[in-house]
């Protein structure tokens, strides 16, 4: 039995926690209130946190400026590409450390991890003169090609990878299949879950990245939805705050819905990185 | 490990192949790796030694930029910045990650699952999309917040315009956007502890306070060994809400380093300058993160 005043005190602490959650909705909730209200009741004050009228047409505006649609794709796009080659990749790799032992397979290892501590802006600048060179700015492959392989994602991918019993590679050998086939055919569709939570987290990043689109692209065709967003405001297009909420409900929808669908691989993806 | 040994009988056919393919796997990704990350490295500090920018002809001047560095004021003024910044929101991201996760862990708690994801929400999305969304709640003039803060009796501000204010708000906006992280990584620590410990503990008469202080905390320490190297690591390198929603301004109270280097490299095209920033950024980060390694290793012995 629990007593009485344990009980109170539970109340109490079950009610800051949803005041705390309250807390981190009230952006969105601002950004959804703003996305749907007229350009002139943003004046009003105090400000409304209920639109008088839902305005949906801000979103078709919002579609409609700039070839916004083109710029959605080309988000949707390098975030696909990235992910799938990311997870190719960064499985293979994950893989060779795991389950094989060669020489200088430690070192490497640690040397890998240590790249963690490099920021990213001090390879931008040789990055964006390689590009310039090879004529990689405005590109996909520009925007695609360095978030391809990532020490993160390769180390995630090896501590999945040692969990796989040694004897069921042996014995697919034995049997007289190539190493590729089973890396593909019996590996990775063991792998389902954590290819699932690198696959989110890849996307994630890059559909969320700023810097590096910032750098390489000026081009308006292969501008991606960050940058769409920051341009809204610097007097390139109608500033409109209705507006520039409504793309940004846009831009992070997708995300969103991305979260609640795959919750689970999310949540246990990240907290696998944490704890090994 | 052991899975050349275990195909005997044909080994000595298979070894050239065995030892090439944990190479064949590994090659794209280090290759990408190389190309991208530690080739670009080591350019940066070479362009480092170099003048490059957009007026002279390329040439090497030694450690003339570095000396140059060592006597500018606003490199001092943008490290101590970016130092206050990833320090300020250091302590409470990981108090308030921790006392949430400890309450979420708790078995009477309601409803785990649906809080979890509601404080994670703000860690998936895009933060440019929330930086334009806080300078929106911050706006003095037509901001819910201003209004809000009269109900309180305080008079009205000008937050992101107030150079005292700035960095404080870009510090509570990291807070809220970091939290959901590293209370789920918390939360993956606690639910590795053994429960025995904890009813051992009842059993010898220990308060809910004394069974943190000797079993949750110092299970928890290689959690916060990694909560905090990482708070350090992306403190550093903030950039994105300070370009979108301050411009490392008012009178340059925001001006992180990140932001200067960019400014340096792909405002100014001053190439160089812009790498020994770099550097110094990377020295920063190395000495902080592998001095904490150190302070970390003797606590735990």
């Amino acid at each position: 039995m629990v007593k009485n005043a344990e009980w109170i005190g539970r109340i109490c602490l079950i009610i800051i926690v949803v005041i705390g959650a309250f807390t981190m909705l009230v952006p969105f909730i601002w950004m959804i209130s703003t996305s749907l209200k007229a350009d002139s009741e943003v004046f009003t004050f105090p400000p409304t946190w209920i639109p008088e009228i839902l305005q949906w047409a801000n979103y078709e505006k919002a579609f409609n400026v700039a070839n916004f649609g083109r710029i959605f794709f080309n988000s949707f796009y390098v975030a696909i590409v990235t992910t799938i080659l990311g997870l190719l990749l960064n499985s293979m790799a994950g893989y060779a450390f795991a389950k094989f032992n060669f020489w200088g397979r430690d070192v490497i290892f640690i040397l890998l991890l240590a790249t963690m501590m490099i920021p990213f802006q001090i390879t931008m600048i040789p990055i964006y003169m390689l590009f310039r060179e090879f004529e990689l700015l405005n590109s996909y492959t520009g925007l695609i090609a360095p978030n391809i392989a990532t020490a993160f994602g390769i180390f995630l991918m090896r501590q999945f990878m040692k969990g796989i019993p040694s004897e069921l590679m042996a014995a697919a050998r034995i049997d007289g299949s190539g190493e590729m086939r089973i890396f593909f055919q019996i590996v990775l569709p063991i792998m389902k879950a954590p290819l699932a939570a690198l696959g989110i987290f890849t996307f994630m990043f890059s559909w969320n990245n700023y810097f590096l689109p910032l750098v390489i692209i000026t081009d308006e065709s292969y501008k991606t939805l960050p940058l769409l967003i920051s341009s809204l405001s610097s007097g390139l297009y109608v500033q409109s705050w209705p507006l520039v909420m409504a793309a940004a409900t846009i831009a992070t929808l997708p995300i969103i819905i991305l979260f609640f669908v795959a919750q689970r691989y999310f949540i246990e993806g990240m907290a696998l990185t944490g704890i090994k | 490990m052991h899975d050349a040994k275990a195909i005997p009988f044909t080994r000595r056919k298979r070894w050239s192949k065995a030892t090439l393919t944990p190479w064949i796997f590994l090659s794209p990704a280090l290759l990408i790796i190389m190309i991208f990350v530690i080739l670009p490295t080591i350019a940066g500090v070479v362009i480092s030694f170099l003048r490059y920018d957009a007026i002279s002809p390329v040439e090497f001047i030694g450690l003339q930029n570095y000396k140059l560095v060592f006597q500018d004021q606003l490199f001092y003024k943008s490290m101590w910045i970016t130092f206050l910044f990833a320090f300020g929101s250091l302590l409470p991201t990981v108090f308030i990650s921790l006392v949430l996760a400890v309450l979420l862990n708790q078995k009477w708690f309601p409803f785990v699952n649906l809080f979890r994801a509601v404080y994670f929400l703000p860690t998936v999305v895009s933060m440019v999309a929330v930086s334009f969304v806080w300078l929106w709640l911050f706006n003095p003039q037509l901001g819910p917040i201003n209004p809000l803060l009269s109900a309180f009796g305080i008079s009205a501000q000008q937050f992101l315009g107030d150079s005292s204010q700035a960095l404080a708000i870009l510090i509570l906006i990291n807070i809220w956007k970091s939290i959901g992280f590293n209370l789920v990584i918390y939360l993956a620590g606690l639910q590795g502890i053994d429960n025995s410990l904890y009813e051992a503990a009842r059993i010898d008469g220990a308060s809910p306070l004394q069974s943190f202080r000797f079993i949750t905390w110092p299970m928890l320490t290689p959690v916060t060994f990694f909560v905090v190297a990482m708070l350090i690591i992306n403190g550093f390198q903030v950039f994105d809400q300070i370009n979108i929603m301050t411009g490392g301004g008012p009178a340059r109270s925001t001006y992180a380093i990140v932001f200067y280097i960019y400014q340096k490299g792909f405002s100014e095209t001053n190439f160089g300058y812009a790498s020994v920033l770099a550097v110094m950024l990377f020295i920063v980060i190395l000495v902080l993160t592998l001095a904490y390694h150190r302070i970390n290793a003797r606590l735990e012995r």
